[in-house]
């Protein structure tokens, strides 16, 4: 729309006509306070804080529902202004508590800062304060109705934003009140975005709530560790005896990927990092079957003297190695090269939860194709096939809620599902099971490809109208079925793709090389190029075994060792403990898993929240994973792999490109920062020293994945301030594969699950039994 | 929702309501029509009339409960057969408003939004009903008394307590 030009405070602005005049001032920096407006929802005018002067009009006005105009002028801060701002908050002040010594928002409330301000803390009033017992509304919701001051962004975020429509006001007046769907309890998806624009703390958090004040915490925002979206989660942490544990997560900055967002799982789904029964000590499993808990000198060269026999005995081909979805890239990328060359084999996998490789091949080489997690906020038209974002990608789903709210995208559903979804799409398009392939034959002009009505053509036509559509596909594409979908999208003028999978990092599994058949970048084991050259040690060549072959192995009695990183493939793939009997099984993991419990040396790893370095997410964006938490006892991923290495009898130089010549140690492998770079880079800057003095340093290893790998090739710096670097996808050189082993498993989860993971989270355990009806008969038993 | 065999309402009620929803241009139009007619006939709007409404018009209970909450003519409880509503605002104020809603309170042992043991009467302190001209003025359900003395109120409680009291529907 046109510019119109309007002054402020004696100020000329500019901004497009129909701009709010709240947002054009923010723009110019002239703050205008606000309780119930928030950017993107409807307008509500309730609290009439943000009232303004503006010449030729009558009374006082609210910048929140005001347009700007040509020729405008506004006063937005006199003393006229202060004076009904400051009766305002009298007014709101009426009957809310003067708690906040102990309210959750204290120190970062809203209408504590106004008051402040405005300075209404001497009321009038002479009348008592009406008490309210808090409520309990969710295991994470908690309301303290006094405080409340009736913004209505609670009932707004939760309709409009998350579609779930789970707040609403009842009464009237000075006795009106936010009241939830259950009457005394909420039935909702359980994002905790409510408690998020709370502007005071009437709406609380479960997990956070009396423990700690805000100004207590140090505040550090990292990527969470869950779903394949990659928002980023702001972890609210603080020192204990143990280490740093963390107290909360939120969306504080709202700088990520995830804008306003951020699901149950990012924000309540953290504190298996503080459970008690969490590894601490190295296991290694005695003559009589059972652990002991044994120092890290005495277990890593157990293993590593175990691995070193097994390889001079047996060779590579005995030696498998699985990877985790949830590890960084760094780490990824090190046990991979670890396992080409020190343990000398390509018996490599991980739990696969999309086909990146068939994606990568039929897009091979070509620019501009791929979809950031941002894009789905704008894109004019997208078509999603499969997969339920609601449960299984949350922020897309927001994503795409926002999107069609806002910009009035079109979004074009099918699934065999009727996914929540559809309820924003223009067209949805109900299709069989199995008829996800058939109907990228009917889209592609195939008109028996499936049973053909009217709705189907009008889904058909409407799609191929569209001048630039994004695809969103679930796992159900996979192998040639992802080749025929991206060959249909190629005939549209305009097509971007996305493809959806599970966990943090699963993309990044992929992309660096936890494959039998392929290195990082998907360059084919048989004809590995520059890695020769860089790794500088002789690289098997031929193909390993894939993660189901390396337990048919086993069970032959072929695998002799086994070494495991953040995974439990016992439990997802149903394997049978005898299966592993005659296998040295080495696992790292925060618990005693599944297949943990079977394994002959355990060695206990850090979480994603511990550790730093990179996490690439399933649409390709890369970003900076910092150092949240830290426990006590436990060692990051890449430091194990390097040690192990080293007891091995490899030279970790060769493993990580550290040092440069320098043997000093600046104290990164000791303490609480041990293995971290980026703190430490500012204390080594500052004394003019080089960084990545030590071998655990996660980002000498980006700087060999950026040489090797030229889709990483993304800018250090930006990476560094915090903002996603979209991966450079038409830099992928892969071959068309022929046909490769379908070993996709989603992993299914649903809203508050996140696989083993989530089990080992109290909260969403709360949350899942909340949602789960009891069964009256096993209830009636006592 | 043509007349369902579920209903709690009554044939009569039930076909009205289908055809509330088909007059307005959005359903929920029809929504305090029908909570009106649906308290007429159960008394009150309990949770199964909340759950019906919400169905029929296919919005959530909540959003019925939004709007049930504001409006204190509807209520979430049972009342007396005779529901006596007085008057106290300004116009019956004037005449002494207070001393009837008083006088029933003593002679019904009951207090504001009270019920009577036998559940004949309930009492309730409104605000104005649009009989100004005649204040102090009571209504009890539908029909009106005004003008009234303390002694004119006995003799309408009597006469309802005998059962010789209007009953408009």
């Amino acid at each position: 729309m046109a510019d119109v030009t309007f002054t402020v405070d004696g100020k000329k602005l500019t901004a497009p006509a129909g701009t709010l005049l709240i947002d054009a001032c923010k723009n110019a920096g002239i703050e205008i306070p606000a309780f119930c407006y928030y950017p993107n929802l409807s307008l509500q005018a309730a609290c009439r804080m943000c009232v303004v002067r503006i010449e030729k009009m009558p009374k006082l006005q609210t910048a929140c529902t005001t347009p700007v105009a040509e020729g405008m002028v506004v006063q937005s801060e006199t003393d006229e202004i202060k004076q009904a701002r400051k009766a305002t908050i009298e007014l709101l002040l009426g009957n809310h508590p003067l708690d906040c010594p102990v309210c959750d928002a204290g120190g970062e409330c809203e209408l504590q800062d106004m008051t402040f301000k405005y300075g209404a803390a001497e009321s009038k009033y002479i009348e008592i304060k009406q008490h309210r017992e808090e409520q309990q509304w969710s295991p994470v919701v908690y309301f303290d109705r006094p405080r409340c001051i009736l913004c209505y962004r609670c009932v707004r975020v939760c309709g409009e934003g998350m579609d779930v429509w789970a707040l609403g006001v009842e009464n009237r007046g000075v006795s009106s009140v936010i009241a939830p769907n259950g009457q005394d309890h909420l039935n909702c998806e359980e994002c905790g975005m409510c408690i998020d624009l709370c502007p005071v703390g009437a709406l609380t958090s479960g997990t956070y709530r009396y423990k700690t004040r805000p100004w207590e915490m140090n505040h550090v925002a990292t990527i969470c560790t869950h779903c394949g979206d990659g928002c980023k989660t702001t972890l609210g942490v603080r020192s204990v005896n143990d280490g740093v544990e963390i107290i909360r997560g939120d969306n504080r900055d709202k700088s990520g990927i995830n804008g306003d967002f951020l699901c149950n799982k990012g924000r309540y789904g953290f504190d298996f990092a503080n459970r008690t029964d969490r590894l601490t000590k190295p296991l290694v499993r005695q003559a009589d079957g059972k652990f002991a808990e044994v120092s890290w000198d005495k277990a890593l060269d157990f293993a590593a003297k175990k691995l070193r026999e097994i390889r001079e005995a047996k060779g590579g081909q005995a030696i498998g190695v699985i990877g985790s979805n949830r590890t960084t890239n760094e780490e990824n990328y090190l046990l991979q090269k670890f396992a080409r060359t020190i343990l000398g084999t390509n018996n490599i996998d991980h739990h696969r939860t999309a086909d990146y490789v068939s994606f990568a091949s039929a897009l091979n080489g070509k620019s501009g194709r791929t979809a950031g997690l941002r894009d789905t906020t704008s894109a004019p038209a997208i078509l999603l096939l499969g997969n339920n974002p609601t449960d299984q990608h949350p922020a897309l789903a927001w994503n795409l809620r926002s999107n069609v709210r806002l910009n009035r995208s079109r979004l074009y559903v099918a699934n065999h599902a009727e996914i929540k979804l559809r309820r924003q799409a223009k067209s949805f398009l109900q299709i069989p099971q199995d008829g996800y392939a058939s109907l990228i034959q009917y889209l592609g002009g195939n008109d028996g490809a499936i049973a053909a009505d009217d709705n189907t053509t009008a889904f058909r036509d409407a799609i191929r109208k569209e001048e630039s559509l994004l695809i969103v596909f679930g796992s159900e594409y996979r192998g040639r079925d992802i080749q025929a979908l991206v060959e249909f999208g190629l005939s549209l003028p305009n097509t971007k793709f996305a493809a959806l999978g599970d966990y943090a990092n699963s993309r990044g599994a992929a992309d660096m090389g936890l494959l039998p058949d392929l290195l990082p970048g998907y360059v084919p084991v048989n004809d590995a190029a520059h890695f020769v050259d860089e790794y500088g040690a002789t690289l098997p060549t031929t193909a390993g075994l894939d993660l189901l072959q390396m337990f048919d192995a086993a069970r032959n009695g072929d695998l002799a060792a086994l070494y495991v990183v953040g995974s439990n493939p016992v439990s997802r793939y149903g394997v049978d403990p005898s299966a592993l009997k005659n296998t040295f099984l080495v696992v790292q993991d925060m618990f005693l898993t599944e297949t943990a419990q079977l394994a002959d040396v355990v060695f206990p790893a850090a979480n994603l929240y511990e550790k730093a370095g990179t996490v690439t997410n399933t649409y390709g964006d890369i970003q900076l994973v910092k150092k949240a938490a830290d426990k006590a006892g436990v060692r990051t991923d890449f430091e194990l792999i390097v040690r192990l290495a080293d007891r091995m009898g490899a030279d970790p130089k060769k493993l990580v490109p550290f040092g440069r010549g320098s043997f000093a140690d600046m104290g990164q492998t000791r303490g609480a920062q041990s293995g971290e770079a980026d703190r430490h880079a500012v204390w080594l800057a500052a004394n003019h020293l080089e960084p990545k003095l030590s071998p655990f340093d996660p980002f000498a290893t980006l700087d060999e994945i950026q040489r090797l790998v030229p889709s990483y090739h993304v800018s250090r710096l930006e990476l560094l301030t915090g903002s996603e670097q979209p991966e450079k996808f038409d830099l992928v050189q892969i071959q068309p594969a022929a046909s490769r082993r379908d070993l996709v498993l989603p992993a299914e989860d649903t809203l508050f699950t996140s696989g083993t993971l989530g089990r080992y989270s109290g909260m969403l355990k709360d949350i899942v039994e909340s949602h789960t009806t009891p069964n009256p008969a096993e209830t009636a038993a006592d | 929702m043509s007349t369902s065999a579920t209903t709690i309402f009554s044939p009569e009620t039930a076909a009205r309501f289908d055809r509330l929803v088909t007059l307005y241009p959005v359903k929920r139009s029809a929504l305090i029509p029908m909570l009106l007619y649906a308290q007429d006939e159960i008394g009150y709007i309990s949770d199964a009339v909340v759950v019906e409404i919400a169905q029929r018009i296919g919005i959530s209970e909540l959003d019925v409960r939004s709007v049930l909450s504001y409006y204190s003519m509807l209520r979430t409880k049972p009342v007396g057969k005779y529901n006596v509503q007085v008057c106290t605002n300004i116009s019956c104020m004037l005449r002494d408003g207070y001393g009837i809603m008083e006088h029933c309170k003593k002679r019904l042992g009951i207090g504001h939004k009270e019920v009577t043991s036998d559940g004949l009467f309930s009492l309730e302190e409104v605000e104005c009903i649009g009989a100004c001209c005649w204040a102090p003025a009571v209504q009890i359900n539908y029909d009106f008394y005004d003008d009234l003395t303390t002694e004119k109120m006995d003799q309408i409680l009597d006469d309802y307590k005998a059962g010789r009291g209007k009953e408009t529907v």
